[in-house]
């Protein structure tokens, strides 16, 4: 389905969304807060039945960016939901999990690199810092020095 | 009066038999079912996202070939697709069709990569030393292409390093011509040996709802009936023009994955040949000045599955923003709905089945409550070879002999 | 390629292989060395199971922090004397992932803490060629034995050039 049509699809959930961002031919990016980011994603994998491909985690200096990327395979449309988190001293945004288990390991690893909070997560244990990492130390964090 | 739970605990590598710290796949087991597991995979973990910040844009292919060896040709082509789109740059039609070249040349000796492990797994040793036999050639024609074997450096945002030479075309279609009878003669053998067929079918199956839910791609979701691939879904280099299958299978299990990626062995070939011939003449690069801010996906269709990276530029000579996603970071978790309920034998069997990074399979273990090792890696695949046999003989088929070849 | 004329080695080499956070380029190369193609078993080079009985040790990756402690326990475990290869790029000194925030290498400093006398060789590449690194593991051993007659010496020079 052409991008034009795609809008059509998102009007259930329009109202949840901060804008509607097409960069290009197949590539679409749903910003809004993090309160509306689990029924946009549902409505996404459930209802339109998109498939989950990851989730970036991004300091963006004043917010946290989380972003879930799908993918409608029928179109070939990359559709990129961005939640902004803006409390910077207790990052948090609910789970896909439950819904998606495929989720599992990407908010895991979002948790370890960026010290983000997913709530209702089934197993929020650390995936990949060794185990003797240093606890509240986020290296994909910008004061991290690379 | 039942047998009280024995909890196992991770994977220890062939060098760690008596190891207790947790490494990667944690079994737990009920008798010789499995019943849980976890991964940790912090072993392999370098850091690779930050380093991407501290390196120009077009240093980073170099970086990305080495997430993992075996796609190393797909990694820095779904990068370099990202940056493309930030820049909103157009790649000369010559580069499409040489980086689709060297893509499916990958994916040939990568499959039969996987073949070869697959045999050895299960104990049938002739098809793995015959497999990574006849990927040594493909290997060759990658070295005499980009200059390597492996980690080719062939991509750069706006086309490709290095050209195909003219002269080079008559050899690769010779070689193809090779590998192709060389594979027609292995997929026979395994589509009718009956011992393969006992010793896969109804192994490890992954249902299509399952891989719905843990997002897999390639193979592994193709095996399952999931009937998708980047290559013509979304399409990219010079995939559009060529005429090839995409290959699917519904069963789910082992036997179903080794069939998909069989014959999926044959479409790369096809379309190496297709490609070859219609490689148009020109430049295979554009010169790109500067990255405006943005942000790009760009994905490819590795042969392990879907690998796709997102970045974001501010308008500087540095990616802000790379994350990496290769297939087998979805792929894997399957493992959790595919080997529950499994018998222990069965486990080497189907982690192979989802083709992670080689070494990842050798990290499995299972162990009991007190931390002895009931079965280590050199026993499970002891179990799962031994199950071979018993196959074998209870059929009355004969030894599959490397004269055969 | 290269034929490689070698006298059969006097004694048997066991080799173990260690993963310490590595791409897995180099340890495809080095089950490579089981292969048809290169068949190491017919120059006595055998890959073993268990670091107990290894001679030597083939050692991939960079060594990240969460493997550096196994490495280490393994290098207790392998039997003395032995000879830690450090096959590839990473392994010599954790190239291009030098600066990453979760690399505890390079191999050699990892070996030397445990035990500042050990044997080092090194194989560059990225992935070191199999010839290459048979080459390594043969000039290395020539090099501790010199008595011994291995016959590097008449290994043609373009081997040595070989770019892994």
């Amino acid at each position: 389905m052409q991008p034009n049509e795609f809008h059509k699809q998102l009007t259930p959930i329009r109202d949840r969304l901060a804008g509607l961002d097409r960069t290009a031919d197949n590539r679409v990016f749903l910003p809004c807060e993090a309160a509306q980011v689990y029924e946009v994603c549902r409505f996404l994998f459930q209802d339109l039945g998109l498939r989950f491909v990851i989730s970036t985690g991004i300091d963006a200096e004043d917010r946290f960016e989380v972003l879930h990327h799908f993918s409608d395979d029928a179109s070939g449309c990359v559709v990129t939901v961005k939640a902004f988190v803006r409390d910077r001293q207790a990052p948090e945004l609910d789970s896909l999990t439950p819904l998606i288990p495929g989720a599992e390991w990407t908010e895991r690893e979002m948790h370890d690199l960026l010290g983000i909070r997913f709530r209702h997560h089934p197993n929020l244990q650390r995936l990949i810092l060794a185990d003797d990492w240093p606890e509240g130390v986020y290296p994909l964090r910008k004061d991290v020095q690379a | 009066m039942k047998e009280p739970l024995r909890k196992s605990v991770l994977a220890v590598g062939p060098f760690h038999p008596l190891q207790e710290e947790m490494e990667f796949f944690q079994l737990t087991v009920d008798g010789e079912k499995v019943t849980d597991i976890d991964v940790r995979i912090s072993y392999n973990h370098r850091g690779i996202e930050k380093l991407s910040e501290t390196l120009q844009f077009d240093q980073v292919p170099y970086l990305v070939s080495r997430v993992c060896g075996i796609c190393s040709a797909s990694h820095p082509l779904a990068y370099v697709q990202a940056v493309e789109e930030i820049a909103g740059v157009q790649p000369p039609e010559r580069a499409l069709y040489v980086r689709t070249i060297i893509n499916e040349l990958e994916r040939i000796h990568s499959h039969l990569l996987w073949v070869g492990l697959g045999g050895h797994f299960i104990g049938y040793d002739t098809v793995f030393m015959w497999a990574w036999k006849y990927r040594e050639p493909v290997l060759d024609l990658l070295e005499e292409i980009t200059g390597n074997r492996n980690n080719y450096g062939n991509v750069k945002v706006g086309g490709c390093r290095e050209d195909i030479p003219d002269e080079l075309i008559p050899k690769i279609n010779q070689e193809l011509d090779v590998i192709e009878k060389k594979t027609e003669m292995l997929t026979k053998a395994v589509l009718d040996d009956p011992v393969l067929h006992a010793r896969l079918k109804g192994v490890g199956v992954l249902s299509k709802e399952d891989g719905i839910k843990y997002a897999v791609t390639g193979p592994t979701a193709r095996g399952s009936g999931i009937a998708i691939d980047v290559r013509r879904d979304d399409p990219y280099a010079a995939y559009a023009a060529l005429d090839w299958k995409v290959i699917v299978q519904t069963e789910g299990d082992v036997f179903a994955k080794a069939v998909v990626r069989l014959l999926e062995t044959f479409e790369s070939i096809k379309m190496v040949r297709q490609a070859l011939a219609k490689l148009p003449k020109g430049p295979v690069a554009v010169d790109v000045k500067e990255i405006p801010p943005g942000e790009g996906c760009g994905h490819a269709e590795a042969p392990r599955g879907e690998t796709f990276h997102y970045v974001r530029s501010d308008g500087g000579n540095r990616p802000v923003r790379h994350k990496i996603r290769a297939p087998s970071y979805v792929n894997v978790p399957s493992f959790k709905a595919s080997c529950i309920g499994a018998d222990i034998a069965d486990v080497t069997l189907t982690l192979a089945a989802v083709d992670p990074c080689y070494s990842c399979t050798e990290r499995i273990a299972v162990v009991d409550g007190h931390h002895a090792v009931l079965h280590d890696y050199e026993e499970l695949l002891r179990l799962s070879r031994a199950k071979t046999a018993t196959i074998r003989k209870d059929l009355g088929a004969p030894e599959m002999n490397w004269e055969d070849f | 390629m290269h034929t490689l004329q070698l006298w059969a080695l006097k004694k048997s080499i066991w080799v173990f292989h260690v993963n310490t956070g590595a791409c897995n380029n180099c340890d495809i190369e080095i089950v490579n060395l089981l292969t048809p193609k290169f068949d190491v078993e017919r120059f006595g080079i055998k890959l073993v199971g268990s670091p107990r009985h290894a001679d030597a040790l083939l050692v991939t990756g960079g060594g990240t922090r969460q493997a550096a402690k196994r490495l280490q326990e393994v290098y207790r475990q392998t039997a003395k004397p032995c000879v830690v290869f450090c096959t590839g790029a990473c392994a010599c000194g954790m190239g291009i992932f030098e600066k990453g925030y979760h690399m505890a290498g390079p191999i050699d400093s990892l070996i030397r803490a445990v035990d500042p006398q050990a044997i080092i060789a090194y194989v560059p590449g990225c992935p070191p060629k199999p010839q290459a690194i048979i080459m390594g593991v043969v000039k290395a051993l020539a090099a501790l034995q010199p008595e011994r007659e291995y016959a590097t010496e008449r290994v043609p020079q373009t081997a040595y050039a070989d770019p892994g």
